[in-house]
């Protein structure tokens, strides 16, 4: 029986960087097939070019044996191959049948029918999708088995599993995975695109490794180990445990007492949160994606307002205190969105690494900018931090890959020896190996004695780097738990709101 | 005169009134449905106002009251092809819609004056006759909904209430109006479901130029027997309503009938007993702090449409 898939000598050049070259990959039929790669590897122009986003260069698409010209999204659907999106294309104030019915042909709706059509499709499935509830008002991982849903709605039989897991707890990245298996079992094959190694030695059959454009291998994932596949990606030895020193027991520098934060809708985000962190460690917050811990760190950094509480930096009272007080007085921070508070996106990376000092000695004397100085640094931070930037310090913030901007604020917040670093997501959307190195320079900061608050979606980020792991839920900290009793079951069940030491099942 | 009658006297005028208003509402409501913000209303109904004007007292002569009726749809094609101005700017050119519609409003004062002075020498164009009142034997003697709804109304608002229920069976329950309000909700969700985001705000932008167009087109024939030069802010109330109205066609019904209301009782109130206790300048204003004050506590609601004013950029997520 011929591939389901199979992609022959496919070759995409953007001006100046071939995103592809000469990649070839089958999916076979009825198999989970891992797609692993660090950013840029072609991950995306390759799905692109199945897509027919992007036309390749030279090569070819075979569906079924036979050859096909995919020129759009509408052509992959018509051939029953359907993309379950990192970022969910789902419309929030709509309900679940009115999204999985938009794009329809029919100038009439029938909700009622489409309602009982899904609700018989989610059932099939095990996927318990109740049709008539709406978007915002569901989870996320209900969010994606929507997603899910949509594409089975649309008859597809190749599912293309985009970074699924980023958004998921434990428990609903487990659930997903069993999703995957018993969608394999009613005749759909899948292709699994994902960074996390442990992900595909659970669920994938084969995989295929990308390298900067190139397939660097496919393997039987079983035959395979986790270090092997790393570095087939990466291109040299990895290390994917992370290596720390005991803590040592040190001081609380920076103590939260009853902190409540309101969010952007008025609505109470953080509810009586209280902790501290002490010198020379790290403390994790985990939580899922919602539940107060961005409000929670931008009320940190003093970029939200503490409705009530007090919050203590060395024991001085920062509570009300401005976004530059903190910083003078030790703090620095790691924000969420790179793009919108990290960095002044059409700065100069030199202006953009010298933000929180530009106004002081040498930076500026008398009012007047020292631009040699302002350089200086930047080309000690650009060089330490392996931050690449096409004309250096002069490049546009604008003009650097993802990857680039995070380790250059990262670099800028290292650079300042903070006394406290609030870290948000410090490595979200980066390759293993620009994970690896931020991970390695977060536990030197910590050897340096420096407060770390890790704020992070990645559960396996938390606890392995974390000397203790706080968790919140529903804007309350659940629990503080200690490294040794923080395991993934323990975490990821305070995490969905059972308390501490909740039945686990 | 009671309370109740004074009401009932006000009602044929305040329904009128409002009905305009209802209609460049529907035409916002499509524009920012589909992700379009669209403060150009006042603009696009003044062109309706003057296009419906010049056509009557042109046709006037040779077709006599059919002249009327046939100016309504130049007005909304006139005023649909100078939407397409806004619709071009945000749209294919990802312009600030606040901006856009703004020049909108500037272009279409600026042009109505221009053109009518051309016309007439006084950029005055008056119509004699226009929408006659029109006494529905029978139905006007029913108890007070006689009154409000059967009693010296214009055939307009009929036409302008079925085309209320027209917009919202057409935003509810086919898939163009699921598409068009993906669109304003999440653009992303819309282009990954094979729905054209660019032709839906296209159609958004341009019901929005007819609607308000008949709008001011309606206003010039029944109320103001002509064109003045200014269409009194009816456009700026129509999108008060549009906010007030949370963006539902039912509510928008509500909402410019209050707003009809309000401004009747400004206009007409210096006449009545029943007002003559209250200061005129209270009167007078008494529409324009309504608005105020509807949208201080109305406007933070989260109602409005997620995506709209905001540039659909495929590649940005």
């Amino acid at each position: 029986m011929p591939p389901v898939i199979e992609m022959r000598n496919i070759t995409k050049t953007f001006p100046g960087v071939a995103a592809n070259s000469n990649i070839s990959i089958t999916l076979e039929e009825g198999e989970i097939h891992a797609l692993l790669g660090e950013n840029g590897a072609g991950k995306t122009t390759l799905m692109g070019v199945l897509f027919g986003l992007h036309r390749p260069d030279s090569g070819s698409v075979y569906i079924r044996g036979e050859k096909r010209r995919i020129a759009g999204p509408p052509d992959a659907a018509a051939l029953g191959i359907g993309m379950v999106h990192q970022h969910f294309k789902l419309v929030p104030a709509f309900t679940v049948t009115e999204n999985i019915m938009l794009g329809t042909k029919r100038f009439l709706l029938n909700t009622k029918k489409a309602a009982a059509d899904i609700a018989a499709l989610s059932a099939r499935h095990g996927l318990g999708v109740d049709p008539h509830a709406k978007i915002e008002a569901v989870s996320v991982g209900m969010q994606q088995r929507v997603e899910i849903l949509k594409m089975l709605h649309r008859n597809a039989d190749i599912l293309i599993f985009d970074e699924p897991t980023a958004v998921l707890t434990p428990q609903e990245t487990a659930e997903l995975m069993k999703i995957m298996r018993s969608l394999i079992s009613q005749g759909k094959s899948i292709i699994f695109i994902t960074h996390k190694l442990h992900e595909i030695k659970a669920v994938a059959d084969r995989c295929t490794v990308l390298r900067a454009g190139k397939v660097s291998g496919t393997v039987n994932v079983a035959d395979t180990s986790a270090e092997q596949m790393a570095e087939m990606m990466v291109g040299r030895k990895v290390s994917l445990n992370v290596v720390k020193p005991p803590p040592r027991e040190g001081q609380p520098v920076f103590a939260a007492q009853n902190i409540t934060v309101w969010g952007a809708r008025r609505e109470t985000a953080v509810r009586q949160a209280s902790f501290e962190v002490r010198e020379g460690e790290i403390l994790g917050l985990a939580g899922v994606d919602g539940n107060g811990q961005s409000e929670l760190a931008e009320a940190l950094a003093g970029l939200r307002k503490i409705h009530s509480g007090s919050l203590t930096l060395r024991g001085k009272d920062i509570t009300r205190a401005s976004v530059k007080k903190r910083m003078r007085q030790g703090l620095a921070h790691i924000p969420e969105d790179r793009g919108k508070r990290g960095l002044i996106l059409d700065f100069s990376l030199a202006d953009n690494l010298a933000l929180a000092l530009y106004d002081r000695p040498p930076f500026s004397r008398h009012g007047l900018r020292d631009f040699n100085q302002i350089n200086l640094y930047a080309q000690k931070i650009i060089s330490d931090f392996d931050v690449r930037a096409a004309s250096g310090g002069q490049t546009s913030a604008r003009a650097m890959s993802g990857g680039n901007r995070q380790k250059a604020v990262v670099g800028r917040e290292m650079e300042r020896k903070p006394a406290v670093l609030i870290a948000v997501q410090p490595t979200r959307g980066l390759d293993v190996g620009s994970i690896e190195y931020i991970h390695k320079r977060l536990l030197a900061l910590r050897e340096d004695g420096c407060a770390i608050l890790l704020v992070s979606l990645d559960l396996d980020e938390i606890l392995e780097l974390s000397d203790r792991v706080a968790v919140i839920s529903r804007g309350r900290i659940a629990g503080v738990l200690g490294a040794a009793e923080a395991d993934k079951n323990t975490v990821g069940l305070m995490m969905a709101g059972a308390g501490k030491g909740a039945e686990v099942t | 005169m009671s309370a109740i009658d004074t009401f009932l006297y006000l009602s044929p005028m305040a329904i009128g009134v409002s009905m305009p208003i209802l209609a460049a509402s529907l035409g916002g409501l499509f524009s920012e449905r589909s992700g379009v913000v669209n403060i150009g209303l006042e603009g696009q109904m003044l062109v309706g106002a003057f296009a419906a004007s010049y056509v009557s007292v042109r046709l006037y002569p040779a077709i006599g009251a059919a002249a009327f009726w046939l100016s309504l749809p130049v007005a909304m094609a006139v005023a649909l092809l100078f939407s397409a101005l806004h619709a071009v700017a945000c749209v294919s050119l990802n312009a600030n819609h606040v901006i856009s519609g703004t020049a909108i409003n500037m272009l279409a004062a600026a042009f109505t004056v221009f053109f009518s002075r051309t016309v007439t020498g006084s950029g005055v164009i008056d119509v004699r006759g226009g929408i006659m009142r029109y006494t529905f034997p029978g139905l006007s003697n029913i108890p007070v909904l006689g009154k409000i709804l059967f009693t010296d109304t214009y055939h307009t608002t009929w036409l302008i209430l079925f085309l209320l229920l027209a917009s919202w069976f057409m935003l509810y329950k086919t898939s163009f109006g699921l598409g068009l309000r993906s669109c304003g909700e999440n653009p992303h969700a819309a282009n990954a479901a094979g729905i054209s985001v660019t032709k839906y705000r296209y159609v958004g932008v341009l019901l929005s130029g007819a609607l308000s167009g008949l709008g001011g087109a309606v206003y010039a024939l029944c109320f103001d027997k002509g064109f003045t030069g200014s269409i009194y802010g009816l456009g700026f109330l129509a999108l008060a309503s549009l906010i007030f109205g949370r963006w539902n066609p039912w509510g928008i019904l509500g909402s410019t009938v209050f707003f009809g209301y309000a401004s009747t009782v400004a206009n007409v109130a210096t006449v009545m007993p029943a007002f003559a206790k209250f200061p005129t300048v209270l009167l007078k204003v008494f529409p324009y702090v309504a608005t105020l004050l509807v949208l201080v506590f109305f406007s933070r609601t989260s109602a409005a449409p997620k995506a709209a004013g905001e540039a659909f950029d495929k590649d940005k997520h």
